[in-house]
């Protein structure tokens, strides 16, 4: 929200003054800080944005550091990702953080998507907001799925054998495309080298400005909150708004506590169990990759897995890889599947909070699915939680309309959550 | 000098500020598209770079593999263009097994699969004590692990023996022909290939072209 942004800029001289008159330095941090209002009632869950850029952070700084020793090529390649582990000082810190971040920067995005589900922060006058969120999951998720593949251990040259070969379920183009992206007839030193290049260069520049897109767009209509209430309808005599507080310090403030607390814990992983048990770093991308040997079980990473099991649930490839997709499609079409007159699920009924608790399970069922094999009792879950995963968003134009929801108060509440 | 005198002279007596909008119009459409016809001239060579390079295609050269050494009931694996071939030496057990599970298969008669004319039959083989294919499944690409032994007990209790995909669960029979119930849609491909003499089998290399040749 705007704020009151007619209020006073601090008065400078000397080169400060000189700086403001040629960069609006003071302009900016008025408009989207100091005088930025922000509700006063976020809670726990509005931690893992301002997290979200954190890692982000961390990624670029971590990436540039191993892009100086990570040699890529098939000859190359995984030897030199031995080479910054055992060799380059602190060359294992800086890997560790590298992989460990990929997989905190997922679940601080699932949390902070959750968040938005949560409290229907999708929802008008919010869509582009979660649209432009929704593409930076989407590449971000190409960015982890090309760099899992830089290290040329034998689960990078599966995975990415597995992952470009859906491409080929799409009819007439599909084959003549795979070998498009792969640049050979398989897997090989070509795919690698432009995956490296996307890896490190396009895709980290499409995210930093889509980051920026959904900043500019979140100043713009404001936060929501908890209770789902607009706080620019009650404003004060100078116009700011009752329930807002100023993001600078307030917010600040308090995400630096969700600071300390997310690097304590992201530091234990990363100095006690760095690949999780084989979970942020599967055992067998410790070997070369070999395109004569399949691992025994082929699993991506965790935070593709829920995705993977849907695929794997359908006994029909084009199918499969179709739905895997819509199930993606799906979280787009949110802001206009949800017909509630409500926000936040506080004031909304019984038959929405069923259908959201169902989803994570379902959420969750399948991306523990996808880690374990395939067998008879787990692709019947499989099947199952797929059939809800997209029954809570097929259904949800019909539910979310009858669900008898509470009156939502005119500002905002502090006595809960 | 501020006058329309000027302009007069230059050959528009009608100067004024009003903006001729459908020129406008026009002007903007014009541009707007050479600009976009441009564009996807100057994309061409970006996306072009992506396919396989000449080294790429120049390695993907046939093989030739000398098939006395494989007993049989025996499989050899080889690289051919980056992909995995399977060659089996097929046992007359397994040879006669192969019509008796038809009604099990996806696509018993490889009416849908990807194979050369010469392979394109009931034992899916130019000969047919020699099956080969292309081992990357026809899935997702994994390679599929030999299950020869009929009869195992998790791939299914008549299993007749063939190969089963450890990352999504589909399996084959051993003419590469997929079983109803897995993820894969049609069966192993085939490469083309010819054997040049009882011994030696070229991968990548047509009968009808060596005819020709």
């Amino acid at each position: 929200m705007a704020g009151n942004n007619d209020s006073p800029l601090p008065v400078r001289t000397g080169f400060l003054g000189w700086l403001n008159k040629r960069l609006p330095v003071d302009v900016f941090v008025r408009n989207q800080l100091t005088g930025y209002y922000a509700p006063k009632n976020f809670n726990f869950w509005y931690f893992f944005g301002s997290l979200a850029l954190l890692v982000l952070v961390m990624q670029l700084l971590t990436g540039v550091f191993l892009t100086m020793h990570y040699k890529v090529g098939e000859l190359t390649a995984f030897d030199s990702v031995e080479y910054i582990m055992r060799e380059v000082p602190y060359g294992w810190l800086l890997r560790y953080l590298h992989s460990t971040g990929a997989s905190a920067f997922f679940i601080v995005v699932y949390l902070h998507m959750f968040r938005a589900m949560l409290y229907g922060s999708y929802k008008s006058p919010r869509e582009l907001l979660w649209l432009f969120g929704m593409v930076i999951y989407l590449a971000l998720m190409a960015e982890a799925f090309m760099g899992y593949v830089l290290p040329w251990g034998n689960m990078s040259f599966w995975g990415a054998q597995v992952i470009v070969n859906l491409f080929g379920t799409i009819p007439v183009i599909g084959p003549g495309l795979v070998e498009w992206i792969r640049g050979d007839y398989g897997i090989a030193d070509a795919t690698l080298n432009r995956f490296f290049s996307l890896h490190v260069v396009a895709v980290p520049l499409v995210l930093l400005l889509l980051v920026t897109l959904h900043l500019v767009a979140l100043h713009e209509s404001g936060s929501n909150n908890p209770d789902g209430v607009e706080i620019k309808e009650k404003k004060d005599a100078k116009g700011n708004p009752l329930d807002g507080i100023p993001f600078h310090p307030y917010y600040t403030v308090k995400d630096i506590v969700g600071v300390g607390v997310f690097l304590t814990l992201f530091c234990a992983v990363v100095f006690f169990m760095p690949t999780f048990g084989g979970i942020f770093l599967e055992k067998p991308n410790f070997e070369i990759a070999n395109p004569m040997s399949t691992p025994e079980h082929i699993a991506p990473v965790w935070y593709f897995t829920p995705f993977y099991a849907i695929l794997r649930a359908v006994p029909d490839q084009q199918m499969g890889a179709l739905l895997m997709a819509l199930s993606l499609v799906c979280f787009f079409l949110l802001p206009w599947l949800d017909r509630s007159p409500v926000k936040s699920t506080r004031y909304r009924g019984w038959i929405w909070k069923s259908a959201l608790t169902i989803f994570v399970i379902s959420f969750i069922g399948l991306g523990y699915l996808g880690l374990e094999p395939p067998s008879g009792l787990y692709t019947m879950l499989a099947r199952i939680f797929s059939v809800t995963y997209f029954a809570f968003f097929v259904l949800m134009p019909w539910y979310s309309k009858i669900d008898p929801v509470k009156p939502v108060p005119e500002r905002v509440t502090n006595d809960h959550g | 000098m501020s006058d329309n005198s000027g302009a007069a002279i230059h050959g528009s007596p009608g100067s004024t500020d009003a903006v001729d909008q459908s020129r406008r119009g026009f002007l903007t459409m014009a541009t707007t598209a050479t600009g976009i016809v441009g564009a996807a001239f100057a994309a061409v060579p970006f996306i072009a770079s992506w396919s396989p390079s000449e080294r790429a295609r120049a390695l993907g050269a046939p093989i030739e593999i000398d098939v006395s050494k494989i007993e049989p009931g025996q499989m050899v694996t080889m690289t051919w263009r980056k992909q995995a071939i399977y060659v089996v030496h097929r046992t007359p057990e397994m040879i006669a097994k192969l019509p008796g599970h038809d009604a099990s298969l996806k696509d018993p008669a490889s009416k849908a699969s990807d194979q050369p004319a010469y392979a394109a039959n009931a034992k899916r083989a130019v000969r047919d004590d020699f099956l080969v294919v292309i081992g990357n499944c026809t899935h997702l690409g994994c390679l599929p692990k030999t299950r020869f032994e009929p009869g195992q007990p998790e791939l299914g209790a008549d299993w007749p023996g063939g190969f089963f995909c450890p990352c999504h669960g589909s399996r084959f029979d051993l003419a590469g022909r997929v079983f109803n119930g897995s993820p894969a849609s049609v069966n192993l491909r085939i490469p083309p290939y010819s054997f040049t003499n009882d011994a030696t089998l070229v991968i990548g290399q047509d009968t009808v072209a060596k005819g020709a040749a």
